[in-house]
This record gives structure tokens, sequence and C-alpha cells, in this order.
């Protein structure tokens, strides 16, 4: 035991780097690079707006990514409570002098750049609730005081972001919190007794959506209704999906997008333009490289020696799955649309900064792997 | 060691649950794939139409009209480049500024610049707005003189009807102008090659043959934006000319007509008396059709359509009149044919005729004395068509008249302001008025008076069909077509719109019982013409060549009273609304004949007088021409 405490303080830097995950590491930079250039696209084959930011942002969080990465992982275990609170009290702050853009409050100005906490709360709530099931008995799992803690944990964020209002990100934020339940071992038929429960109320929970959401959900239902209007965006994603083909139309030439057919294809519909350009190939390829990356999340974790950063790993694999496949259903037609962006591939800071962290941690837990945490 | 147990039991519980999510994962990029690869693998042609639909946008550009030519192949309505005017709003710099400099360059009227105002606020930035549809030379030089001041406007070249006899063959072809929303519902052709700017047919037989002359649009394929805003384009795909159209008319043969009606009102129409070919057909006075190419303005048409003589109105086939003593070779004829009278038949005119009370004069006061058919032809003695008539009664009368195509429509399919008129019988006036027939009616009738009413047309084929030998014809307007297709060939063909389908033999065309009595007719009618005494005696032509017989005729448009009789004013005494039509009918030449004519001048008085004379000036043309038309004959069915 003395002899492992002992290694494992005295890890050198240079030991650090070479204990980094490489393929993690590399297929992060490959989906980067991607990124940039789908990027390039998106602005019409010019370095404009859109691509020189993308990139700067690239430039910043990556290192800063290492830069997480190099704290041992008892570090972000031991403060996982105190940055949980910190992001409450920003999303707090936010929904009292937050910045408003189309019709919601999310943002706050931080000088170099426009922050939204609430994408930092998805990995925030994976810290917390991690740290909160690794000191948490096995046998208290199921205990009443347990669940309702962990519950208001998730719920006190997610009220908040819907109240911005941001549906998509606080449906993301509550299963990126369940997840940890789940894994935590609570019971599954409090899991199934739940969804059930959810079944009944979903009326009552849409009689409480905002007109634009509902709207949202009867024309995911049938897009075709308003083609113009409210099913515009969607017909078009899949216009731009489907006339790829097979190999796609080719890199700039995506006449969806550079047409302007396309909307948001900056950011939630980044995958739309991907695709149309580079087809069933390319498409199955940028899959390939997020379940390589998800993989790779998931056995640092399953060769993490300590619980916290087999939550933590497992709960970020799978909230970098459900982010993808929220938004590829979305672009592809299969779930109503709830703004949520690609991971890394999509334009937006908050969202690369939270998931630069989660890797920097998860790349922690690697380093660290056979650390124990009391 | 409890809380390292429970530790690697925690351990178990959350790898246990790894697993089935880790399976579910596996599940749920499969559905993901699953759907990728049914959206661009198996309904990727789906959405490359759809995408292509969504990129592509076409541009109709106007059609351009065929040309109508005449019977020599001179263009009578063609196309004419036109210099035009738009402004690009969206690469205007300062609107109003460039509306004052064009205002002043152009001398545009202050309604005119509201007009672009409003376009402009209609219109997406990037349509261009006609400022001028037609500019002259010299606009369009200075424009280009100033180009470099005027940011945003473009010169354009573009094609628009023409018309270069001017108002000589307004009558037969009509105009264009742009169609108005009924007439773009009303023909599907027209509605599926719409575009602003186009000009449809409005009347005449440029309405009648809109479907052969419209020609097809260019199409020009742009890429566009979301926005509609052209990026590049594609493709241009020319349009086809529509379909050339040959007439029977000889631009000539009209011309003269135009000049010989100058400021009278009435009509000319020239046939050929074989083939039925119109050689021309001029309702005076005319009007120029070009003025309606780009809208007249409202005091050119003001002029028009204040104008007495009434130049709106095509009186070759919708003037009415009564055919008076033109009637008369028919009247003969009938009598002849239903042996009513012989040539030895003599009538004694006494200047009147009383019948139940009632006095029928003749023209001359004093009479005529003993007159036979041919005297009382070629004096054109009324007494003596009062007894005919009286003795074939007016059913006989009739049969015959229509047979010969009083009462019928002559082109019938090529214009629809053609009218019928009417021949009366006893029937149709117990129809129609609901009273009986009276005998006194038969009198007026048979010197063309009365209820009897015909276009200057109809009298026209009547003649050509006494000078052919009395043989039905079928009057026609167009030579031959150049069809673009065999659907459309054929189609016209089932229409009868431009060919003669009438396959009857020429003794299924015969329209008399004996060939004795038509030569009877035409020799009265030579004799009315060319001996002393006859009533166009002095419009004769002795020269064998040119000779020509013919009938006068003068139609009463008023009743005439007892005091007007005694007065015998003379015709500029009388006011213009009152005086007599002068009519005349004739062919020529005598020996051999070939071309049948009617000349209506209205309110021209005497027959002999105001028509007889201008036959005599326009048959020396008609038959000079003669050669010409002949030689064109062979080259029939060659597009010229």
């Amino acid at each position: 035991m003395f002899q492992h405490d002992r290694l494992n303080n005295e890890i050198t830097f240079f030991q650090k780097i070479k204990n980094l995950d490489y393929i993690l590491l590399i297929s992060v930079i490959l989906l980067s690079v991607i990124s940039v250039f789908v990027m390039y696209s998106t602005d019409g084959g010019d370095i404009l707006f859109h691509t020189k930011n993308h990139f700067v942002k690239l430039i910043v969080f990556f290192p800063l990514m290492i830069f997480v990465a190099l704290f041992n992982i008892k570090f972000w275990h031991n403060f996982s409570y105190l940055i949980y609170f910190v992001v409450i009290l920003l999303l707090v702050w936010v929904s009292f002098f937050g910045i408003k853009s189309s019709g919601s409050q999310r943002w706050m100005d931080v000088y170099f750049f426009v922050l939204q906490p609430s994408e930092l709360m998805k990995i925030a709530i994976i810290m917390c609730l991690a740290k909160y099931y690794h000191r948490l008995k096995i046998e208290n799992v199921n205990s009443f005081t347990s669940i309702t803690i962990v519950l208001s944990i998730i719920f006190i964020p997610t009220i908040f972001v819907i109240s911005q209002p941001d549906l998509g990100t606080s449906i993301l934020i509550a299963l990126s919190g369940l997840i940890i339940l789940w894994l935590g071992g609570v019971k599954i038929k409090y899991f199934i007794y739940s969804f059930i429960t959810f079944l009944i109320s979903l009326p009552f929970i849409i009689s409480f959506l905002k007109p634009y959401q509902k709207l949202r959900i009867l024309t995911f239902l049938d897009p075709d209704r308003d083609p113009l209007g409210a099913g515009y965006q969607i017909i078009q994603s899949k216009i731009a999906i489907g006339s790829g083909g097979l190999d796609g139309k080719g890199f700039l030439k995506g006449t969806q997008s550079y047409l302007d057919f396309l909307p948001e294809k900056h950011t939630d519909f980044i995958f739309t333009l991907f695709s149309e350009e580079f087809g069933f190939i390319g498409s199955v390829g940028l899959l390939i490289l997020y379940a390589i990356i998800i993989f790779r999340i998931i056995r640092i974790g399953s060769i993490s020696r300590s619980n916290f950063a087999k939550l933590f790993c497992f709960g970020f694999a799978f909230a970098i799955f459900i982010y993808i496949v929220v938004n590829l259903s979305m672009v592809l037609g299969l779930l109503p649309i709830v703004g949520s962006p690609l991971p890394i591939m999509s334009y937006g800071g908050s969202s690369m900064l939270a998931t630069m962290i989660g890797f920097g941690i998860v790349l922690s837990a690697k380093i660290n792997h056979k650390q124990m945490i009391a | 060691m409890i809380k390292s147990n429970s530790g690697i039991r925690k351990t178990d519980v959350i790898n246990r649950r790894m697993f089935i999510i880790g399976a579910a994962k596996v599940v749920v990029f499969a559905a993901i794939v699953a759907r990728l690869f049914s959206l661009q693998i198996n309904e990727n042609k789906k959405y490359l139409t759809l995408s292509d639909k969504n990129r592509i946008r076409e541009w109709k550009l106007p059609p351009t009209r065929g040309n109508i030519v005449d019977y020599f192949g001179n263009v009578i309505a063609g196309n004419l480049k036109v210099y035009q005017l738009h402004i690009i709003p969206e690469q205007v710099e300062n609107f109003n500024y460039l509306l004052v400099r064009l205002k002043k360059l152009l001398n545009l009227s202050d309604k005119k610049i509201t007009r672009i105002n409003k376009l402009k606020a209609e219109l997406k930035p990037w349509d261009s707005i006609i400022v001028s549809e037609n500019l002259s030379w010299s606009q369009f030089v200075k424009i280009n003189n100033y180009l470099y001041d005027l940011v945003g406007i473009k010169p354009v070249m573009t094609i628009s009807r023409n018309y270069p006899f001017k108002d000589v063959y307004t009558h037969v072809l009509g105009y264009v102008s742009q169609p108005n929303e009924q007439e773009i519902l009303d023909n599907q052709i027209i509605q599926e090659r719409f575009v602003p700017g186009m000009k449809i047919g409005k009347l005449g037989l440029e309405k009648r043959l809109e479907n052969y002359l419209i020609g097809t649009n260019a199409i020009q394929r742009y890429e566009v934006n979301a926005y509609g805003k052209r990026i590049n384009q594609l493709e241009h795909q020319k349009g086809e000319q529509g379909s050339k159209i040959r007439l029977t008319v000889d631009t000539e043969i009209q011309k003269a007509c135009a000049e010989l009606l100058n400021e009278k009102a009435g009509s000319i129409s020239v046939m050929d008396i074989y083939t039925g070919d119109i050689i021309a057909m001029y309702s005076s006075p005319s009007y120029d059709p070009n003025l309606f190419l780009f809208g007249i303005s409202q005091d050119e048409w003001q002029l028009i359509r204040n104008n007495p003589l009434k130049p709106l109105i095509n009186k070759t086939l919708s003037g009415l009149y009564s055919p008076g003593s033109t009637i008369k070779p028919i009247v003969a004829l009938s009598a002849l044919e239903n042996k009513v009278i012989d040539t030895k038949f003599k009538v004694k005119c006494t200047g009147k005729m009383e019948l139940y009370g009632q006095t029928f004069h003749c023209w001359k006061e004093k009479g005529h004395g003993w007159v036979s058919l041919k005297n009382a032809m070629k004096q054109s003695c009324d007494t003596y068509f009062y007894e005919v008539a009286r003795l074939l009664g007016v059913d006989r009368l009739n049969i015959t008249a229509e047979k010969f195509g009083l009462g019928k429509k002559v082109l019938g399919q090529y214009f629809e302001n053609e009218k019928k008129g009417l021949f009366p019988n006893t029937k149709w006036k117990k129809n129609n008025l609901g009273k009986g027939w009276v005998l006194g009616e038969t009198l007026i009738t048979g010197i063309g008076q009365g209820y009897i009413q015909s276009t200057p047309l109809q009298l026209c084929m009547m003649t050509a069909q006494i000078a052919n030998g009395g043989y039905k014809i079928k009057p026609k307007i167009i030579v031959d077509s150049n069809p673009v297709s065999y659907e459309d060939a054929k189609q016209s063909m089932e229409s009868g719109l431009l060919f003669d389908t009438n396959s009857e033999t020429l003794l299924d065309k015969k329209l008399f019982k004996d060939k004795k009595n038509i030569k009877i007719v035409q020799e009265a009618m030579f004799s009315s013409t060319n001996e002393r005494f006859g009533t166009s005696y002095k419009s004769r032509i002795d020269d064998p060549k040119y000779q020509f017989a013919g009938k006068t005729g003068t139609a009463q448009v008023k009743r005439i009273s007892k005091r007007e009789r005694e007065l015998d004013l003379e015709l500029e005494q009388i006011p213009y609304k009152d005086r007599d039509h002068a009519l005349y009918v004739a062919y020529g030449p005598y020996i051999n004949p070939r071309y049948a004519l009617s000349i209506i001048v209205e309110h021209g008085g005497s027959g002999s007088k105001a028509a007889a004379p201008i036959a005599k000036k326009l048959f020396k043309l008609i038959i000079d021409r003669h050669e010409l038309r002949e030689q064109q004959s062979n080259f029939e069915r060659i597009t010229i």
C-alpha cells in the first residue's frame, strides 16, 4: 500500500506525459482537425469568423485539456463538490444578469468569450455525483435519504436550465446525472417505475411546454405539416443528408449548405453539412471515430482502481454518447429538434470547453489509474 | 477491510451496469447507422432530386412570335429588336439620384417615377425593374454615354412585335399586347409560356392563330440560394420561334385598297374566284397596331375610339349592309333557275309600281319603259325586279341566295368578329318577328333592301361564285403553315383551320341547275359595265386584258320621304349620316375571269359614282399582279 502511494505521488511530469492515452489523444486531435475543415466549409470555403474562432478555441482548449490531465485525479475528486457549487452559482447569476439572445437568457460575458454555464454543468454534475457515489456505502445506495439527495443534485441545475429556457441542455444534464445513479447501483425497478410515471405524466409535462416547444414535437411527428415554417429545418436537413449519397458531394460542394438552405449549419446541424459533403462513408467514419473515443474512455474507466474515476469515466462516456445520439437523431429526423451540439464538431466555446475538461479529467484518470482514493 | 470489501462490491455493480449500457450503446449506434443507410443509400435518388429542386431554378424568357408573311413572302407581322432600360435595385447606390438623372435624360413623367418606386417596393432587390420598354436609338445612345454615372441600370436588347405596314393589315392581323388575367387562364399554352412582358394576340389572326404563332420560351437555368438570389447560370436552352404563317393576301393590292378608301369609311375585298384565296381585305379607316405594343396612350386611344368613321369595326366582316342592287344578279339567277322568267320576259317600267295601295319607286322617276332582263340589269331597273321578285316569291329567292353564301359566315373559324348577316324568308319572319310575310317585303327584298343584310365579304364571294361559272368555293386567307410538329399539323387538319380539307369534286360544288342561266347573268353584268346606259359604264376598261363585269348598288340607310324624293337633293346637301351607301361588285377579266371584288363606301352616295370608279383603278393592278402571283404559286409549299 505504502509503495503504491509513494509511486503515485512522486510521478514525474515526463512520466505523466508518457502515461497519457495516445489513442484517445490522437482521436481527439483528428476530430478537431476534421471540425476545422468542416467549419471552413460552413464559411463557404473561406477562412472567416467561424473558422477562425473555432480554430482559436481549439488552440486554447486543447492545452487546457492537457493541463487538466496533469492534476491528480484525487485533486478533481476533492474539488468536485466545489466545482458543482460554483457552476450552480454561475447558473443563478446567469438567470439574473445573463445575456439575452433570441428569447433565452443563458450566457455570461467573461471578457474573452461568452460562457454558457449550463454546458459546464454537464461535466460538473457527473463529477459531483461520481464523488457522491464514490463515498456512499453500497448499503445506503437505495436509501430514501441518498436518493433524495442525488435527485436534488440533478434537478436543481436542471430546473435552472429549463427556466432559461433551454430544454435540450437540461435534458442532457438530467440524463448525465441519472446515468451515474444507474451506475451507482440504484435499483432497476426504481428506474422502471419512474419511467412509467414519466410516461403517464407526459401529457401534463407537454401542457407546460412553451408553444414553440410543442410546435417542435408536432413538427417532428409530421415535418410536412408546415414545410416552410417549423418543418423547414428538419426537411432541409434530411434533403442534405439524403442527397449526400454513398460518397458525398465532395468537400466544399454541399449545395444545401453553401446556398443557405441549411439552417444552423455551424452549430446543431454541423453533421448535416459533413454528411452532405462526405456521404455515408464519411458519416460512418465519423461515427467510428466517436465510437473509438467512447470506447477508450470506458477502457480507462475499467482499468481505474478508484470508483470515482470509474464513475466519472463511464458517466462521461455515456454523456458523450448521449450528446451524439441526440444530435444525430435530431438531424436525421428521429427525434424532435432540441438544441444540442455535436461534441467538438459544433461551433460553440462552452460546449467545447466542457468537453475538453471532461477529456482532461479522463486523461488524468488514465495517468493515475492506479491511484486509490480514500 | 470492510470498506475495501464493499468497495470491491461496488466496483462489480458499476462494471456490470456499465456492460448493460455498453450493449445498449452498440444497439443505438447501429440504429443510427441504419438510418443513415436508409437516407443516403436507399433514398438517395429522392433526396438528390429534392436538393436539385431546391437549388436550381428556371427562368423563362418571352418566346419569339412566328412571322406572318403575305403571299409573296413579305413580312407583314414580324419582330424587331427593341432597346429596353432595366434597373437592378440592389446595384443602385443612390436610387433617388438615379431616378432624377433618368427623368431628365428620358423625359419620364411623374406618374412613371411613382410607378417605378412602387415596383421597387414590391420586387426583390435583384429583380430588374423595366423603366422603358421601347427606347429610341438616340435615347439608347444617350443612356450608354452616361452609363458610368448611372450605376445599377442595364440597357437590354430584346425582341418585340412589329407591323411594318402599320394600319394596312390591322383588320386582318389584329395586334398583340399584354394579356390580362382572364386571357392567361383561358389558354393553357399561354399559361404555360407566360412571362411578364410577354405579348399575346388580342384580335384578328394574331389572336386566332396564337397557339401556332406563340413560340416556345428560351429557358435559363440558374443555381439559386435559399433566398432566391441567382448564384450562377447553369444552362441556356434556346426557345423556338413560333410557326411562320403565310397568308393569301397581296400587300401591293392591300395597300392600294387602303389608298383608294383614304378618308372614307368602307371596305374592299378581293378574292380569287377558283381557289377562294383572299387577295385583299381592307376595312377603312384603320389604325396603327404598333400603338398597342407598349400600351396605347389615353389620348391616342380616345382619338381612335371617337372617330365617327369607326376605325375599330372590321367593316369587311362585321359590317352589315343592305346589298341594294348588287343582289339583282342573284334575283335574276333565281328567277331563271325556277323558270319564272326567260330572257324574252319584259316588264314596263313607269318609274313606280303600285301594290295594294302602296307605291314602290324605281330609282329613275321617268321610268325605263319596256325592259328585258339584260336591260333591267344594265340600267338597274327596280320595277323589273319588283315584278320578278313578286313572281318568284321570297322563299325561292332565299334558297338561291343561301346557296351563294348569303346569310352564312364566309371565313367563320378565322375571325371571331365575323357576322353572318341575314337573308330573310317567310319562315324566318314568322319565327323571329311573329308576323306573317307581306308581299311588299318580297318586292323590296328583290332590290336588296328591307330585312336583308350582308357583309362585304359575302357579296365578294357571291360575285366570285357567279364569275367562276356557279361553283362553290371555300374562301381562305392562309396558304400553308409551317407546323412545328406532326401533332400540330394533324391538329390543324382536324380543325380545318390551316388546310382546305374540302375534297369534294367540282360536280358536288355545282350551285346551278342550268349552266345557261349563269351565262345569262354574267352577260347581263357585263352589259351593265361595258354597254352604253350601263350604270357603271363610265368606269369600264375597254382593254380586254383588264375588262371587267360588275353590278352597282346603292343602299338606302333610311326611308326616302315623299318630300325628299321631290327635292332630289345633291349628295353634299344631305347630312352625312343619311347619305346612301355606295356598293359595287365585279369580276374580271371578263374573258377567262380570275378575280372578284366587292367595294362598299359608307354614305358614299350612288354605287356608280362612288364605288365603281374604285374598281376601275383596282382592276388594273389586280390583273397586272396576276402573273407574279401565278409564278409564286409554284412555290406554294415552300417555306419562305
